[in-house]
């Protein structure tokens, strides 16, 4: 490990043991342990909201589900605290469980609006139940007690909260730098291209999900023995907006973010009800007003939250260093040469009135490449998409070495070995250029969520990225492979998107336009690299407007015109084709 | 339950659904136009309300003193915006709109407070009073982010709702307040006694929805408005001022604020913080009706109405948990009915 990456974190965490012992007024302390039991809340929410785009209201209230299982076991039952810990954290993730699988299913904004539902409805039910004392609450919950030490004081938890909260910011990163964390990651593009690689869109987003409930019911756990008791006010939908306030202000995507934000919010607070009322003149809760309008500033003025001008103070960490592995991914064995891969029969696309793709039928054999070409709007990346699972055919088949494809989802269908570029680039402009490369490879590995948040995977981990970045080398993007993939050219944002293909060891290899805003010499390079990949067996589906960089390279065209295939044949056929001729210049009927 | 009380719970339920409608259509039209999802809504209920209770005891209400505060940094915002040269003529109407028309209502609030004015009047004051703030808040907080994502002015809104909800409790305290009613009158149909603020409510929701349909259908700033809400991008190349419209549309959305507050602040005791659930009322019925079609969502508000009547009758602890869990099956059906498009 390279202690220049580590400290700027060793210092923090030193800070963190030594203010206690420090003169410090014993109020700072509570602030402190208030930040930190927000902080917990807040990283779950900046995985959910800020990295996973799903923007949620309503956590405050998985906090009460956490707070009330040990309060209520605790005080009623005479439960050890540490039994009702994991208790509460597993009410936390099996209430966000149903819960999650409704909500993540909500699209656009009807997400954020559904958080802000369940999470009065569920405030009000925290209220109304006999068993949780109703508005009033349960008190008297025991302390934490450990080896006959009970956790009384502020000074005492505070140490356990904070332990929670730099494991927690730990396992969350090591989470995000993971084969499933970028599953996650890619979620906020949409995810079209993290599907069409095989990632579980619906099950990434229940992940962060669930992980976001899961660490708030952690601090709920932590608030119930602190506190000693509890009542429904700190779990309503102002606690929810609060703590999406703290993401916010912390800048949404980054996990020490979140600690800062909480910090930089709760400190504020505590200035705020400490010396408003004394400029004022009441006692009414004030921050209110800073806080509503400090969540409009900061979205006005600085959208991706304050952590990044924090960044920017801090020394630059050096770029981690590409991950070399001596382990190779097993490869697939590709089929031989000339026999059938993909076979599209009759394949039909209406949209309403419109038929986009109009009972088209054409087969892409292994180690060939396959021109597909056509004025625009011919049906080429519909055919595309309905090849890859995108789109749902209106009538007729795909197979793929004779099982049908069709009807399959796009991630069920990249298991075949089935991969794409697209042709509006869909890329992970923040990522670096290698981690989305290694998207790519994301069926070739298998660490789930538990192996990523603790990082045991490290060696699956590293051969994934192994592979990405040999992929890279070989497309002649190596050296750009930490930077930020939003800072490559459009062209080689093409050519990343073949690399990524390239990642997924594919048997099918379908790309929308490739040449696209790539120079003479560049397309020159593309041509010999699709010529090995034919020679090692690998079947190409070529979308391309380029017609010289198209005739030299394919060795069976299929002409598309409105929907409808009108040519296709070897390139010097097709070229004297008198449809094809109409089609690209026009002609007498 | 017989029969009496069912009819009850009908007219109580027809009565709150009337309100709930009116804040359905302003939250469906902001939404539509600006691509706002305006929580904040609620908040111009109660200042309405407020205002007018305060009005009624011949004070004079602190919102004017809001509205004077609102113009005053929406002209500065101004004066920052047109700090690189600006002509006369823009500059002269920002000191009108932000700096003089609020000063003319304050000055005419604080004149006619005093006085023992007919009901109808104080309502019209009210509703001076509130409309203008709907302009202030699109100039203050949305404006500089109309390019903003659905969900940027989402967590927008939540901030402009605290931040208005801080200032109720600081302009009008935590007590709650109730107004006097336009009239006292009652009437007797049948077995049925229908108080006039109850007529007046349902006849307020059924001339502000005509008034509504005219202004969309024939008017050329209505259409206008109805191009921006399709799409705003083709809107603008055509000539439309997307911001007119935004202003419009925030004007339109305070003005429908202020007159349900001036409905309900007689039927029910408002307090700074009620507008909000009043407000999410509505929001239910905009929900459902996708916070794109004004009829589903007039019907949508009148079920809502009726669901809670009964449900305070029924399980009344648990009224606000069933009226809220109502719109999780809606949002799941309206997902599944309207996949969004990832290329947009």
């Amino acid at each position: 490990m390279n202690i220049q990456r580590l400290l700027p974190g060793l210092t923090g965490i030193a800070f963190l043991v030594v203010i206690p012992v420090l003169p410090v007024p014993p109020f700072w302390i509570t602030v402190l342990n208030n930040i930190g039991l927000a902080s917990l809340v807040t990283i779950g929410l900046v995985l959910l909201t800020g990295v996973g785009g799903l923007t949620s209201f309503g956590q405050a209230a998985f906090c009460g589900f956490g707070a009330y299982t040990t309060a209520v076991l605790a005080t009623n039952y005479g439960i050890s605290p540490w039994l009702t810990l994991p208790l509460s954290v597993i009410v936390g993730g099996v209430v966000a469980m149903p819960l999650g699988l409704i909500t993540v299913r909500l699209s656009g904004h009807f997400l954020p609006l559904g958080t802000i539902a369940w999470g009065l409805s569920l405030y009000y039910l925290f209220g109304k139940i006999d068993m949780l004392g109703r508005y009033d609450g349960i008190t008297g919950i025991p302390p934490i007690e450990l080896a006959g030490y009970r956790f009384l004081s502020d000074g005492a938890i505070y140490y356990l909260i904070w332990f929670f909260v730099i494991a927690v910011a730990i396992g969350a990163r090591n989470l995000l730098d993971s084969r499933t964390g970028r599953g996650i990651r890619a979620l906020r593009g949409g995810g079209q291209a993290a599907e069409a690689f095989g990632v579980n869109i619906v099950r990434a987003k229940l992940i962060v999900f669930v992980f976001a409930a899961v660490v708030a019911a952690l601090s709920g756990w932590l608030y119930a023995h602190m506190q000693r008791n509890v009542n429904p006010t700190p779990f309503g939908l102002s606690m929810g907006i609060e703590y999406l306030l703290m993401a916010v202000v912390g800048g949404s995507g980054h996990v020490w973010g979140a600690i800062f934000g909480s910090g930089l919010v709760i400190i504020l607070k505590e200035l705020l009800q400490r010396f408003l009322p004394s400029l004022i003149g009441t006692t009414t809760n004030f921050e209110m007003i800073v806080f509503g309008i400090l969540l409009v500033v900061i979205l006005q003025l600085a959208r991706d939250g304050l952590w990044p001008f924090i960044l920017k103070i801090l020394p630059k960490r050096p770029p981690k260093p590409i991950p070399t592995s001596n382990q190779k991914l097993p490869k697939r064995t590709l089929a031989l040469a000339g026999s059938p891969l993909i076979k599209v029969e009759k394949a039909r696309k209406a949209f309403g009135g419109l038929v986009a793709v109009n009972d088209v039928s054409f087969e892409v054999p292994a180690g060939r490449i396959v021109g597909l070409i056509g004025p625009n709007g011919a049906g080429k990346s519909t055919t595309f998409n309905l090849i890859t699972g995108i789109a749902s055919l209106t009538s007729g088949s795909v197979f793929y070495q004779g099982q049908r494809l069709s009807g399959d989802s796009p991630r069920h269908i990249a298991r075949h070995g089935i991969a794409r570029t697209f042709q509006h680039a869909k890329i992970l402009p923040d990522m670096s250029v290698l981690e989305n490369v290694a998207l790519g490879a994301h069926l070739r590995g298998s660490a789930g969520v538990f192996k990523s948040f603790l990082h045991v995977e490290r060696d699956e981990e590293a051969t994934l990225l192994a592979e990405a970045a040999h992929q890279l080398e070989r497309v002649g993007l190596g050296e750009y492979a930490n930077r930020p993939a939003g800072d490559l050219a459009l062209g080689q944002i093409r050519i990343l998107e073949i690399a990524r293909a390239l990642a997924a060891d594919p048997t099918v290899l379908l790309l929308d336009e490739p040449a696209a805003g790539l120079r003479h010499g560049e397309k020159q390079e593309l041509a010999n690299l699709l010529k090995k990949l034919r020679e090692e067996g690998v079947a190409v589906l070529l979308v391309e407007h380029d017609m010289g960089f198209v005739m030299g390279l394919v060795d069976h065209l299929v002409v598309l015109d409105f929907g409808t295939l009108i040519a296709e044949g070897k390139p010097a056929e097709v070229r004297k084709h008198p449809a094809v001729i109409a089609a690209y210049l026009g002609g007498a009927a | 339950m017989d029969a009496m009380i069912a009819t009850f719970l009908i007219q109580d339920g027809v009565t709150s659904g009337a309100i709930y409608a009116l804040l359905g259509l302003a939250l469906v039209l902001v939404f539509s136009v600006t691509r706002v999802i305006f929580i904040p809504q609620g908040e111009f209920v109660a200042y309405g309300a407020l205002t007018l209770a305060l009005l009624d005891s011949a004070k004079v209400p602190a919102t004017i003193s809001l509205l004077v505060f609102f113009g005053a940094i929406a002209f500065v915002l101004d004066l920052w915006s047109m700090r690189r040269g600006t002509d006369g003529r823009t500059f002269l109407r920002s000191v009108g709109l932000n700096l003089v028309l609020p000063g003319a209502i304050y000055g005419l609030t604080t004149v006619l407070a005093p006085l023992d004015l007919p009901s109808f009047v104080k309502a019209l004051l009210t509703i001076m009073i509130i409309a203008p703030m709907g302009l202030y808040i699109y100039r203050i907080a949305y404006r500089p982010l109309a390019d903003a994502s659905v969900l940027v002015l989402l967590i927008c809104s939540v901030g402009v709702h605290l931040a208005m909800m801080g200032l109720g409790l600081v302009f009008f305290g935590a007590e709650g307040l109730r107004a006097q009613p336009l009239s006292n009158a009652n009437y007797t149909m049948g077995m049925l006694m229908v108080p006039a603020q109850s007529l007046w409510i349902y006849g307020a929701t059924i001339g502000i929805m005509i008034a509504l349909y005219v202004f969309f259908e024939r008017t050329l700033l209505g259409k206008a408005l109805r191009a921006t809400a399709v799409n705003r991008l083709g809107a603008r190349l055509v000539g439309v001022r997307t911001q007119l419209t935004g202003v419009t549309a925030f004007m339109l959305a305070a003005t429908i604020g202020a007159v349900s507050g001036v409905l309900i602040g007689p039927i029910t005791t408002i307090y700074y913080d009620t507008g909000f659930l009043i407000g999410l009322k509505g929001f239910v019925a905009a929900i459902i009706g996708g916070l794109a079609s004004f009829p589903i969502t007039a019907i949508a508000a009148i079920a809502v109405g009726l669901i809670e009547a009964f449900a305070s009758f029924f399980a009344s602890s648990y009224k606000e948990v069933i009226v809220f869990g109502l719109i999780i099956p809606v949002l799941v059906w309206l997902s599944l009915n309207n996949a969004f498009h990832e290329e947009e």
